[in-house]
């Protein structure tokens, strides 16, 4: 495993968006090779090397390398987008769109991220230490396809509409989540160990949601079914089992309705 | 203006019967000429590469209303695709729902530079002539929907064709239309009250009319007035198992109708996209082609053309002013949905579409348009259309005349397609072993349509005097080839010139050209009766007045080119 470090010099003036920062662009290239990979400035096409001091070089292929990347970049958009291997850590609180569309390897930012990490991820790992905003895990603006595998952990809160049109994969979130959650889902799992608002599970079609806190304001589209046990996380609890949305089309299985599962820990 | 001679190159030009010959194109003055006529022409090396007339789609859905709620709604078809300013090229984005620019310019790397807009609903005629103001280079003209029209509906109930025919002459200079289409008719008025027109025998709610009243009169009116192109038709029952039988029974409508206006086209009837038209089956389980039983009807009456819609299993975006099928599709793959009515005049609906190769329905449905563009006697009356975007998107003709020019390639498809050997039962590909000519291509994208269109005396041909259209593309038909070298050529013409302009040099766009809206001035004897109910209906019904109706002026048709008609006689 070869290690690229990347280090902000020059904060743009707009934002940057930088979907080379990823182990797939790095594999193979010198730091000087890596220095020379474009990067987008509004309309003006800058490359990494303009904004970034860069040491190490990238492995022979994306599994192979590491990347970390350090300093202020709030300014920086598309870190890790539609990676397929090996391991990006950023030390810092990335702008918006960490691990985009990516298809494999892991992600860690030990801070917060903004709004659409993980939209439309296919496979991988994100793990945010701190909070991240609004579209986790969501469908691009438009799009039917959600997050489709893989998992992304956040140990802070989450921002609004987490895990909409989400199709697979797990999304686990630490503490408290705004509105919207799973809305239009039809597969996977999120489970919020803190509180949340309101919305929850609307328009969702199949999937699972586990909220271990409050929940301000329940969908009246989800029907209280029966309690039971569950394991998460490996926290064992009684759960209730709410089922919906009911003003959905569901799917039947060997005759029997598959509803979207809304779990809430008593 | 500048002087050209495009030497050497293998040229195909069906209305000259020009098949191949290395034959020198001249242009002067916008148009072709002998090359006796020129005096210090810039030479073009078409050395080893095909030449063929500007070529002329006869019906896509490229600008207006619906096609902009296509773009509203699907940003996600701009996703990753989005290419910034460069040259003269404007910055270009989308890949079924293109940007106008991009719907210019990828038309002019095909070696298309006449397109018709085959659905323009009158009162949004104003919108869609703003985008066709914006899209570079080809020329265009629309045509308004007529099929679900309240007076039209009102006059052919009492089969009042010369009343029908005067409205159709005011609403074509009122939206600056060029042709007579109709969609679903009578079925997205029913769409109204819930309902649909299943058969051309189902009646109409309310109106108490039929389809095939509605076809018919309107066939009638369009000759009656004597317009360029006929009567364009999106039959009932499109896209469901079984429904053959309501195209036959449409296409009969058309018997005993002769042309008229000396125009040039042999037909009374175009019907579009006749893939969506050609199922058999009762199910989607059982669902099979029947394309042979719609192409001996067509083979066998020369008053009709088609043209093959041909799906190109893409993720695309379907729309029409056939609201009720827009609304099935909807409830069949669950993706959005936009729908409209239009008021007195038509519907609308958009749906995104993924033509899966892994889906059994999907493939049949690709196997069944190339049967249709195999299976015609004359390539001058069946076209290659993919009914963009709704079969996929334009920008797949390159491909579909790899498909039918290769056998090979077709059978690469069959072969590899998941349900393989359904398909192959459901179908007739497998057993053709016709591959298409370039000279068959020529008619079926350019010479045909141009001809159809009633546009024989400006496009579709190198014949000096008509409009200097011109491709050259870098394929030699003397040598070897794969497959793909010819996807490869037509999507990527060589030259270009539009009205003897140069539009792409060495593969390069280097002009945004001058392009035209050509529209249809049908000049008839006054009609007070007419005049007045027109005027009623904006009083009692419309939302807007009838000064805010008209596309009038500058602005909506800066650069406009006016077809004549006299019936007056």
């Amino acid at each position: 495993m070869e290690t690229v470090t990347l280090t902000i010099k020059n904060q743009p003036s707009l934002y940057l968006e930088a979907d080379n920062i990823s182990p797939d662009a790095f594999a193979g290239k010198s730091a000087e090779n890596i220095a020379a990979l474009h990067a987008y400035e509004g309309n003006t096409q800058t490359t990494l090397g303009d904004h970034f001091e860069i040491s190490g070089k990238g492995g022979a292929t994306a599994t192979e390398t590491r990347i970390i990347v350090n300093g202020d970049v709030s300014k920086v958009k598309y870190i890790g987008m539609k990676m397929t291997g090996g391991e990006i850590v950023v030390n810092g609180n990335p702008d918006m769109y960490v691990g985009a569309w990516m298809q494999g390897g892991k992600i860690t930012v030990k801070g917060n991220v903004d709004a659409f990490a993980g939209t439309g991820m296919k496979g991988g790992e994100i793990v945010i230490d701190g909070d991240a905003g609004n579209y986790l895990g969501a469908a691009y603006r438009g799009d039917w396809r959600g997050m489709q595998g893989g998992k992304i952990t956040v140990k802070g809160n989450a921002g609004s509409d987490i895990g909409t049109f989400m199709n697979g994969g797990e999304i686990v979130i630490g503490g408290d989540v705004d509105v919207h959650v799973a809305t239009h889902a039809e597969g996977g799992k999120i489970v919020v160990k803190g509180n949340a608002k309101s919305r929850v599970g609307g328009q969702m079609v199949e999937g699972e949601i586990i909220v271990f806190g409050d929940i301000e304001v329940m969908m009246p589209g989800f029907i209280y079914r029966k309690d039971v046990d569950l394991e998460v996380d490996g926290i064992s609890a009684r759960f209730a089992l709410y089922e919906g949305d009911i003003g959905e089309r569901h799917r039947k299985r060997k005759g029997e309705v598959i509803y979207g599962k809304l779990y809430q820990k008593y | 203006m500048a002087e050209y001679i495009i030497k050497n190159g293998f040229v195909f030009d069906p209305v000259l019967g020009i098949n191949g010959d290395k034959t020198d194109v001249a242009i002067k003055d916008g148009k072709f000429v002998e090359t006796t006529q020129l005096a210090n022409p810039k030479t073009i090396d078409a050395t080893g590469m095909t030449v063929m007339a500007g070529a002329v789609d006869i019906h896509a859905h490229v600008a207006g209303p619906k096609v902009n709620t296509g773009r509203n709604f699907r940003p996600e078809d701009k996703l990753f695709n989005c290419t910034p300013r460069r040259g003269v090229e404007r910055m270009q984005g989308g890949f079924s729902v293109p940007t106008t620019f991009k719907t210019g310019y990828d038309y002019a790397r095909m070696g298309y530079t006449t397109v018709m807009e085959a659905a323009m609903p009158p009162l949004y005629a104003r919108h869609t002539h703003e985008e066709i103001r914006d899209t570079p280079i080809i020329d265009q003209a629309a045509f308004p929907v007529f099929g679900n029209n309240w007076f039209v509906l009102e006059y052919l109930k009492n089969n009042e064709i010369e009343n029908t025919a005067s409205y159709i002459a005011w609403l074509l200079r009122a939206t600056k239309g060029y042709a007579v289409k109709v969609v679903n008719p009578g079925g997205t008025e029913a769409w109204g009250w819930g309902l649909n027109c299943e058969n051309i025998h189902d009646p109409v709610p309310f109106f108490d009319i039929t389809p095939a009243q509605i076809v018919k009169g309107l066939i009638e009116a369009n000759e009656y007035l004597g317009l360029p192109h006929s009567m364009h038709v999106h039959a009932n029952n499109l896209g469901n198992p079984g429904n053959y039988t309501t195209t036959l029974d449409t296409f009969k409508l058309s018997e005993g109708i002769k042309p008229r206006g000396g125009w040039g086209r042999d037909q009374v009837m175009h019907h579009t996209h006749v893939q969506f038209h050609s199922y058999g089956g009762d199910n989607w389980g059982n669902f099979e082609s029947k394309s042979p039983e719609i192409m001996d009807y067509v083979n066998s009456h020369d008053n009709i053309t088609i043209d093959i819609g041909q799906v190109t299993l893409d993720e695309t975006t379907t729309m029409t002013a056939d609201g009720p099928f827009e609304h099935h599709l909807t409830e069949l793959n669950h993706l959005k949905w936009a729908n409209t009515d239009v008021e007195l005049e038509t519907g609308s609906g958009v749906v995104p579409y993924v033509y899966s190769p892994t889906i059994k329905v999907c493939a049949i449905q690709w196997a069944i348009g190339l049967e249709l563009g195999l299976l015609a006697k004359d390539p001058m009356r069946v076209f290659i259309t993919t009914d963009h975007p709704n079969a996929g998107p334009f920008i797949r003709y390159p491909r579909v005349i790899k498909w039918l020019m290769s056998q090979q390639s077709r059978e690469e498809m069959l072969n590899g397609f998941k349900h393989s050997e359904k398909v192959i039962d459901a179908t007739h590909l497998m057993g053709i072993d016709r591959e298409l000519s370039l000279y068959e291509i020529a008619q079926m994208t350019r010479a045909g349509t141009a001809k159809a269109l009633g546009l024989g005396h400006m496009y579709g041909s190198l014949k000096p005097g008509l409009e200097a259209d011109v491709a050259v593309y870098d394929f030699n038909p003397e040598q070897e080839h794969a497959p793909d070298d010819i996807e490869k050529a037509f999507g990527n013409a060589r030259h270009l010139f539009k009205t003897g302009m140069q539009i792409i040099n060495e593969g390069e766009i280097v002009s945004n050209g001058n392009k035209r809206t050509l529209w249809v001035n049908a000049r008839v004897n006054e009609n007070p009766q007419v005049m007045r109910d027109v005027k009623e209906k904006f009083l009692r019904y419309y939302t807007v007045t009838q000064n805010n109706y008209e596309v009038a002026g500058h602005h909506y048709v800066p650069n406009p080119y006016v077809i004549e008609v006299d019936a007056t006689q």
